[in-house]
């Protein structure tokens, strides 16, 4: 069996897609909606703002998410802004700047009419946001602010101090929360989703773990709508929060949805470099810093003099060096690649030269150091908070990490996986970011999917099952999922061996990171599909979770979310193997220009791979599924930033 | 990077109804790590020896998510000003040190296990008015609505709120009136969050008496508050309380008279 990738995109112009579209969907008329059970896995911007938003229009939802709080979800850390083709800076942008910016800022691996509808629908979440009372930055005037923001070269960045995610996270949380008051949501805290429950080819539930009892429940809709994130923590060290996982999407890809592009990975430019073995995970200074910091290292090797101490004249500027036009500000792949290349031939800085330096100095003379404060003061501090050193004096160092995964569930025009009824939103899906993300942009899209999006392609769904009722939870379907879960928890409590799951977590980070991290090459990636299963059976034969299952262990649910890691590793390093082009934030060394810019083979590549679960021997079983992309409005190119 | 030696006094409850008390761990930790981090050792440590590891809430790590919180020797969030349990890192303690570590103590915060505790009280404040009805779809352009600078400003430094609890730990009677009035204050402080002013002061105030105790005036939330929000948002929400229950009276009245 394979896939049917029929993406769904509208006839038309690209200008009219969206409305005619919008047009052709079923609708669900208002006293029907309540009839509806419409499930919302994750409480992030994509999620809370579906939810929400859903709840509004009428209705039953049920909201899931496994923090204590839908406010704690990981969009909550976002820090730099996001984007808006509102041109309200006069500087030329529109509708049409920020989808070209955003297509060709992907390397043209994405979707024409999905970006393009993202950067129309960009211009009404900033009025939403605004009216909910998001305190975005203001003029003295009491009109929005911009900034800039790599890839750009418009000011384009509605931002709220260095916190943007934040806001627009409790923005779309307080609308939810109106929602629980008033009924039309019912909030599912601390309760986990393991598994999606799959019946006659749709998806009619999920399977949930209660975090503080251990109950295992059967949860029934009309849909189901995942909007539980990436998978950056794949490598362990990432800037993801600690329970960032795979678990929701890796369960709905072994129930039929397919899973595509997972090689692509954004690794950011600007976060504080590791310091030691004990280091959980790292933090991204936002990219925002690129604005005013200049990137350097010295020009010698192994310089291990301080930085007041390397004079003007023996410092590479290499960003400003290689790209005069965009300089500091390329886009973040560029930007990473750039720093591994400048650390691996040994002109990295720091007590254990794994950075490059974003110098503040220049722009403190520029500007006076009470305009930098008012800009980055809270990253200053945080910087200073975590390394002890000032950057106000010593210059910042940063190195690249993983940040944001552009790969994820396949979905088409509506959002909707392979599995009808199954839709995936935000960082969960693939469609809008292409190779390549820009800074800014997955806020745009969180909320995009989860306010506009989403609730209008779910009601053109479920209008074609009015006067059906949710499947039963007492339906074989959901007991067989439940009995697979517990199946599940039971093995792995019961493996009862010597090496606890952080430790298989750090060996699958080490060997994704190094093989299928900044740069791949062919060797690597084939080196990291024998390790990867060996890792895996060993993980399943000598893994030992603590405590008891029926109660709150948080051991046996990172277990669970590292079995799941374990398996998308292997599709993602099988993915990279088989992408032989460089295209954004997927490098292979193999496919390279003589100036060591990443290379795209739009004869061979120009596709969207979309794997489908074929068995547990994934290199071998899994399935590879081809949705060809065409480009009707923008021309291919090689990407620029000279 | 030195390696420090501390002992640590950690509070393990094993449910909500068990009876807690403190265990004693020693551990070797460089000072770069952070204080969580300091907490993974323990873990690791305690994993190997065959125990169960030790239960706390913890989630971004890089002091916005909220999640994560515990009194350090009697202060929450530890000594650092400023910082959440995350960002606090090892080289604010010297070696030799003894640190007592132990979970939001709240009536309205109870233990869930060890160090975990329920704040689910601060969502139910929040339903209960802290946010501006606009269905979506129905906002106007943004830049149809200027906000002043200054309101701005103000409800932004209390919109950074991060809603971890530190202030209602701090608290010698457990009030939440720094969250509440930041919560609050954040839209009422915007001409977007004028209309609903009044009823959501009402609301607002009223669904937090239900969990916690009442204020009178320590100043220790602020003193606690990782986003180091100010107590003058209390005297806002005190002022928009007051005022709330005369309007709100009034236009009852005018509702029956209408």
């Amino acid at each position: 069996m394979t896939l049917t990738l029929d993406p769904q995109i509208p006839e038309g112009p690209l200008e009219d897609k969206w409305d005619n579209h919008k047009f052709d969907l079923k609708l669900v008329a208002p006293n029907n909606r309540r009839r509806f059970e419409v499930i919302v896995v994750g409480t992030g911007l994509a999620g809370a703002a579906a939810a929400a938003t859903l709840g509004e229009l009428g209705y039953n939802v049920k909201v899931f998410t496994y923090h204590d709080s839908p406010r704690r979800a990981h969009s909550i850390a976002a820090q730099g802004g996001i984007n808006s083709a509102k041109n309200y800076r006069n500087d030329g942008d529109s509708v049409f700047r920020l989808f070209y910016d955003t297509i060709k800022g992907g390397d043209y691996r994405s979707r024409e009419a999905n970006v393009y509808r993202l950067a129309q629908v960009s211009l009404n979440i900033i009025d939403q946001c605004a009216a909910q009372g998001v305190p975005f930055a203001r003029e003295y005037g009491g009109l929005l602010d911009n900034r800039s923001f790599g890839g750009a070269q418009v000011a384009r960045t509605f931002y709220a101090r260095g916190q943007t995610g934040q806001q627009l996270l409790l923005g779309a949380y307080q609308a939810l929360a109106r929602q629980i008051h008033l009924g039309t949501v019912e909030l599912h805290n601390r309760t986990e989703m393991l598994d999606v429950v799959v019946k006659d080819g749709r998806a009619v539930g999920i399977t949930t773990r209660d975090l503080l009892t251990g109950e295992l429940e059967s949860h029934s809709g009309h849909a189901v709508l995942l909007c539980t994130g990436g998978y950056g923590n794949v490598y362990y060290l990432s800037t993801n929060a600690m329970a960032c996982n795979v678990t929701a999407t890796w369960r709905a890809h072994r129930k039929g949805a397919g899973f595509a592009n997972p090689c692509y990975t954004q690794i950011h430019p600007t976060c504080i470099p590791p310091s030691d073995e004990t280091q959980s995970k790292l933090t991204l200074m936002s990219e925002s810093l690129r604005n005013d910091g200049r990137i350097w290292v010295p020009k010698g090797y192994e310089d291990n003099r301080a930085a007041s101490e390397i004079p003007e004249g023996e410092r590479d500027y290499y960003l400003e060096r290689k790209y005069p036009s965009f300089g500091n500000l390329v886009p973040r792949d560029v930007a990473s690649r750039n720093a591994k290349t400048v650390v691996d031939e040994g002109r990295g800085v720091g007590p254990l030269h794994n950075g490059v330096y974003l110098d503040f100095a220049h722009a403190i003379e520029r500007h006076g150091r009470s305009t930098i404060e008012e800009r980055y003061g809270n990253l200053f501090d945080m910087y200073e908070r975590i390394t002890g050193e000032n950057p106000y004096e010593t210059p910042m160092r940063i190195y690249p990490a993983t940040h944001y995964t552009m790969g994820g569930l396949w979905v088409d025009y509506n959002l909707q996986t392979t599995i009808p009824g199954l839709f995936a939103l935000g960082e969960a899906n693939f469609s809008d970011h292409g190779a390549n993300r820009l800074g800014a942009s997955a806020l745009m899209q969180g909320l995009s999917d989860g306010y506009f999006v989403g609730p209008s392609t779910v009601a053109g769904y479920l209008a074609g099952w009015l006067g059906t009722e949710a499947v039963p939870t007492d339906d074989p379907a959901f007991s067989e999922s439940l009995d697979e879960t517990r199946g599940r928890i039971d093995s792995l409590m019961n493996v009862n061996g010597t090496s606890s799951v952080d430790h298989y977590h750090r060996e699958l980070g080490k060997i994704v990171w190094d093989y299928c991290g900044m740069s791949r090459n062919e060797a690597g990636l084939k080196k990291a599909l024998s390790e990867i299963p060996a890792l895996r059976e060993q993980f399943w034969s000598d893994v030992r979770v603590p405590g008891r299952a029926d109660g709150v262990n948080q051991s046996l649910e990172n277990a669970l979310r590292v079995a799941d890691f374990m398996e998308l590793a292997e599709l993602k390093v099988r993915d990279a193997l088989h992408r032989e082009e460089s295209c954004g934030g997927h490098f292979r060394e193999e496919s390279q220009t003589e100036e060591g810019e990443a290379k795209r083979d739009d004869e061979n590549f120009s596709y969207v791979a979309a794997w489908e679960w074929g068995g547990e021997d994934i290199q071998n079983d899994a399935v590879l599924n081809k949705e060809p992309l065409s480009f009707e409005r923008v021309e291919l190119t090689q990407r620029s930033y000279k | 990077m030195n390696v420090l030696k501390l002992t640590l006094e950690v509070w393990r409850q094993d449910g909500p109804d068990a009876a807690g008390g403190f265990e004693t761990y020693a551990v070797e930790i460089p000072d770069d790590a952070s204080f969580l981090e300091m907490l993974d050792k323990v873990n690791e440590e305690l994993f190997r020896a065959g125990k169960e590891p030790i239960t706390f809430d913890h989630d971004c790590r890089e002091g916005i998510c909220g999640t994560c919180g515990v009194m350090i020797d009697g202060q929450a969030h530890g000594p650092q000003k400023g910082t959440a349990t995350c960002q606090l890192h090892m080289r604010q303690f010297r070696s030799g040190q003894t640190i007592k570590i132990e979970p939001w103590r709240a009536a309205g915060f109870p233990v869930v296990k060890d160090l975990m505790v329920n704040r689910a009280a601060f969502d139910r404040i929040v339903e209960s008015g802290g946010y501006i009805t606009v269905t979506t779809g129905a906002a106007p352009d943004a830049n149809e609505i200027p906000v002043p600078k200054d309101a701005s400003d103000s409800a932004m430094d209390a919109a950074a709120c991060i809603g971890c609890g530190a202030c209602v730990a701090a608290c010698p009677n457990s009030a939440a009136n720094l969250f509440t009035a930041a919560k609050m204050q954040h839209l009422n402080l915007l001409p977007q969050g004028q209309a609903e002013r009044w009823s959501r002061s009402e609301a607002m105030v009223e669904k937090m008496e239900e969990f916690f105790g009442s204020c009178t005036n320590h100043g220790e939330c602020q003193e606690a508050c990782p986003k180091e929000i100010s107590i003058d948002f209390i005297a806002m929400m005190n002022r928009d309380y007051a005022k709330a229950k005369l309007v709100n009276r009034r236009r009852l009245g005018e509702r029956k008279v209408g």
